[in-house]
Formats: C-alpha cells, sequence, structure tokens
C-alpha cells in the first residue's frame, strides 16, 4: 500500500468524472432539488424539520453506493482491473483511490445541499453546521465503501443496480426516517442498532434538535468510519490478482 | 535466416514454463505445457482462437488461476511482487480508460509504474512513449472516442511507459491497417534489440515472419517450438499458414 499510489488513483478517478459533466451535474443538483421538494411538500407543518436533516444523510449514502458500484463493476469488466493488478499498485490502493475521489466529490455535495437546506429551506440547525456537512461527507464515504463491496458481487450491470434496493433500501426503511427507531418492534430495532445508516440519522437528529447534541453526534460518526474502514478492508479482500 | 541467436536456448531463458495445467470453466485449456522464452527476442506466440494462447499470457503475467506446474518469468515466480514493475501487460481487450484522453491513461500508468520518478520525468515518459505508437496527434482526444486500432495502441502506450524489461502483449496487431502494422513490428524489434523480452501473441499466421523464434500453440499443446526459416524448411511449406496445417496434419490431432 503506497499513499502516492493510492493518491494517483483518486486523481485519476477525478478526471474520469471531470469528462462525464452529466453525472457531475446530477450529483451535485439532485439532492438539493429533493431537499427542496420536501421543504415545498412539507411547507407550514413542522415535519421537514424532522425529516430533512435525516434526508442530508440519506442522499450522498444512496448516490454513491450506486456510483461507486457502477464505476468499479466497469473496472472489472473492463479488464483495466486486471492490468492495475499488473503494476505495483496494492488491492487497498485500488480501494482507497475510490474512497478518497468520492470523498472529494461528497464535500462539494454536501456543502451545496446543505447550504441550500439551511439558506434556501430554511432548516433550523441546533448545533454546528460544518459538522453536518461533516456526517454527510461520512454517510457519502460510506456509501462508497459499500457500493465497492457490492460490486465484488455483482457480475453486470443489471446486478449491480439491484443491489440497491436490497442493501440500501432496508436501511433507509429502518433508520428512523419513517418511524423513530424507538417506536420499531424489538428485533426490528436491533437490527437497525447493526445498520450504518441509522447512526447517520441519529447524527442528524442530535445535530439538529440540539446545541448540545455535538457530542452523540461525534460518537455516531466513529461508528460510520467504522463501517466505513471494515467495508473497505471486505473490499479488497474481494479483489483478487488471480482468477479463473 | 538462420544465425547462432536462432538455437533454441541461445541466451538465458526470461520466461520458463514447466508442465503448466490450466482449467477454465471445467475445461482443461492447457493440459501440460512446457516451454521457454529466449530472452532478448520476439517471441510469436501463434495459434488459432480457442488454442489457450490468452490463458499462458495470463499465467505468465500472474493473473491466471493455475491447477499445477510451475511459469518463472526473470527468475522469480510468475505474478511476484518484484515483477509488477518489471513485466508489461497488453491485454486483448485493450483495457484503457474510455473517459480519460490519451495522455491522461499513459500518463496513469506511468505514474504507478514509476519507481520514485519525479512528475516531470513521468510526464516526458508518456509524451515519449505517446510519440511511439504514433499518437502524439490524438493526445487530447478521449481514448473511447478513436478507432480499435487506436485504441489498442493506447493500451501498448500504458505498457511501454514503464519500460519493462518483459512485454506480454496479447493480440496487439488486431484490427491495425498494414502500415501500422509494420510500424508496430518495427518497434517490437526495436525493443527487442535493446534487450527487451517480448512474447506477442497472434492469429495472423503471417505475422510469423517478423518474430525471431515462433512457438505454435493448438487445443493447449505445443504444437512447434522454432525459428520462422525453420518452420517453412521443416514442413517445405511456402508460408507459415499452409505450414502451421501441415503440423496440424502432420500431428494426426
Amino acid at each position: 500500500m503506497s499513499p502516492r499510489l493510492s493518491a494517483l488513483t483518486a486523481f485519476r478517478v477525478l478526471r474520469q468524472l471531470r469528462a462525464d459533466h452529466r453525472t457531475v451535474a446530477l450529483l451535485l443538483v439532485v439532492p438539493s432539488v429533493l431537499v427542496g421538494l420536501l421543504a415545498w411538500m412539507y411547507s407550514g407543518t413542522t415535519t421537514f424539520a424532522v425529516v430533512g436533516p435525516a434526508l442530508l444523510g440519506i442522499f450522498p449514502f444512496v448516490v454513491m453506493f450506486l456510483v461507486t458500484s457502477v464505476a468499479t463493476l466497469r473496472e472489472r469488466t473492463g479488464g483495466t482491473l486486471e492490468r492495475l493488478l499488473t503494476t505495483p499498485l496494492a488491492k487497498a490502493d485500488v480501494m482507497l483511490g475510490y474512497a478518497l475521489a468520492f470523498a472529494l466529490v461528497a464535500v462539494v455535495q454536501a456543502v451545496v445541499t446543505v447550504a441550500f437546506a439551511v439558506v434556501v429551506c430554511g432548516l433550523q440547525v441546533a448545533g454546528p453546521v460544518w459538522l453536518l456537512v461533516v456526517v454527510a461527507v461520512a454517510e457519502a464515504v460510506l456509501g462508497c465503501a459499500l457500493g465497492l463491496l457490492a460490486s465484488a458481487f455483482a457480475t453486470s450491470e443489471f446486478q449491480a443496480v439491484q443491489f440497491m434496493p436490497a442493501v440500501v433500501l432496508p436501511q433507509v426503511l429502518l433508520c428512523g426516517l419513517l418511524i423513530p427507531r424507538d417506536g420499531l418492534p424489538t428485533v426490528l430495532r436491533r437490527i437497525s442498532d447493526v445498520l450504518p445508516l441509522s447512526y447517520a440519522v441519529d447524527a442528524t437528529t442530535a445535530l439538529t434538535r440540539s446545541a448540545s447534541g455535538t457530542g452523540d453526534a461525534g460518537r455516531d460518526l466513529l461508528v460510520i468510519l467504522g463501517f466505513v474502514v471494515v467495508a473497505l478492508a471486505l473490499g479488497s479482500l474481494t479483489l483478487r490478482r488471480r482468477t479463473a | 535466416m538462420t544465425t547462432d541467436d536462432d538455437r533454441p536456448g541461445a541466451g538465458p531463458a526470461a520466461i520458463v514454463v514447466s508442465g503448466l495445467h490450466v482449467v477454465r470453466g471445467g475445461r482443461d485449456v492447457l493440459p501440460d505445457l512446457t516451454l521457454s522464452v529466449p530472452a532478448g527476442q520476439v517471441v510469436g506466440l501463434l495459434g488459432p482462437s480457442g488454442s489457450g494462447k490468452s490463458t499462458l499470457l495470463r499465467a505468465v503475467v500472474g493473473v491466471q488461476v493455475v491447477a499445477g506446474g510451475t511459469v518463472t518469468v526473470l527468475g522469480q515466480p510468475a505474478g511476484s511482487p518484484g515483477l509488477r514493475r518489471r513485466v508489461g501487460y497488453v491485454t486483448q481487450a485493450g483495457s484503457v480508460y474510455d473517459d480519460l484522453t490519451v495522455r491522461d491513461n499513459v500518463r496513469y500508468f506511468a505514474g504507478l509504474l514509476a519507481a520514485g520518478r519525479g512528475h516531470r520525468d513521468v510526464v516526458a515518459a508518456a509524451d515519449r512513449v505517446i510519440g511511439a505508437v504514433d499518437l502524439t496527434d490524438h493526445a487530447d482526444v478521449l481514448a473511447g472516442a478513436l478507432s480499435g486500432g487506436e485504441r489498442s495502441r493506447v493500451s501498448l502506450a500504458c505498457a511501454l511507459v514503464g519500460d519493462p524489461e518483459v512485454l506480454v502483449l496479447d493480440e496487439p496487431t488486431v484490427g491495425l491497417d498494414p502500415v501500422l502494422r509494420r510500424d508496430l513490428w518495427a518497434l517490437f524489434a526495436g525493443l527487442a534489440r535493446d534487450g527487451r523480452t517480448l512474447l506477442v501473441s497472434s492469429h495472423v499466421m503471417d505475422e510469423a515472419t517478423r518474430c525471431d523464434r515462433l512457438l505454435l500453440l493448438r487445443e493447449g499443446r505445443l504444437l512447434a517450438d522454432t525459428t520462422p526459416g525453420q518452420l517453412l524448411a521443416d514442413t517445405g511449406a511456402a508460408d507459415a499458414d499452409q505450414a502451421f496445417l501441415r503440423l496440424v496434419d502432420g500431428a494426426g490431432v
């Protein structure tokens, strides 16, 4: 593993992305549009104050999961991954390269989306706004890490896309967005305790509710980072230099 | 053209394959293959499609799961970490990034393969090999917008930029016009003169005459390990295509 080669790979992924203006536009604009739509739907009620922050963590997670799983699947099926693994590039460098590149994209995406939610949609944030951005970035990186892992189990783009409902939707249903996790049946609540997206919603909720929620949000962030590290490590293990 | 250099075993072997057994999809693609590739030569790996050429090349670069036997490259087991800078590999599919320009593709691989060289060296090395494969005019074009032949030359440039001692090329001349094919074979010959070893696969038999040595493969078995001149002399054939057919008939396969 080499920081130079990881950075080189991240730089290459970003260059690839730069050639694709439409994807960049979709990555940066769609979350804001959806947040705006929700604020409009719930205008005049207090619901947006509850679901708005949660969505700030969920959108980057879903989007990055999809983008990464398709991008790495292309790398596998296009033969470039096999080629990379004949060079000094370590398997972890491939994983870190992708995670770094999409983390950078996620920073821009999170800044745009949070700014839009706070400034345009009037979302109230009791805690520090920058921490909300950090949570959104952590969620994006988590989506990226799980996408890298999921792509190892997909042999076609069709399968990769199907991992979204299989891996992502259950987390969205159980993360506390639809009903607070405390209100879930015990078994489902236990399951939601081990799903990473739950911690993102916990963190954003803690941050927006009260200024004293910063500590809780920090603890949730650590849990999310733990999931990221585990997913990236498992993803590295699924890469094989030798294939049949 | 039979000189002393054409004898098998002249000089040390760069690649030694011994008893290689590879199973793919439940089929013995290479049942029991033994051969060696002398250093500093252009060695053609010829055979019809499905004869196991790509599988052998994959085993040489260490990305193929093997069921038995050994592959040694430059004295080390194929795929060893120590070989990753010394062996260049160009896949059949021309594995490059379609959404990067020619220059960015080559610079990325230059960066990966450069051991502690500075950015300036990487850039210079990339420009040099882009020139060597005659793509300087297309350096800022996305690889995906190129023709098949141009794209495979980008792939070649990505391997050349690491200045490897051993180059493993899987059908690098497919889809190229005769002029480009001639230029590429001249480039390969030049690399061999500088002491590089090239193992080049092709299913086009008339490319046999461009090689220093030939390995003829059919159904995973070595049909001949010879020189172009010797092949024609032994079979009494007028060209490599005919020689191959006579070998197949003679082998009674």
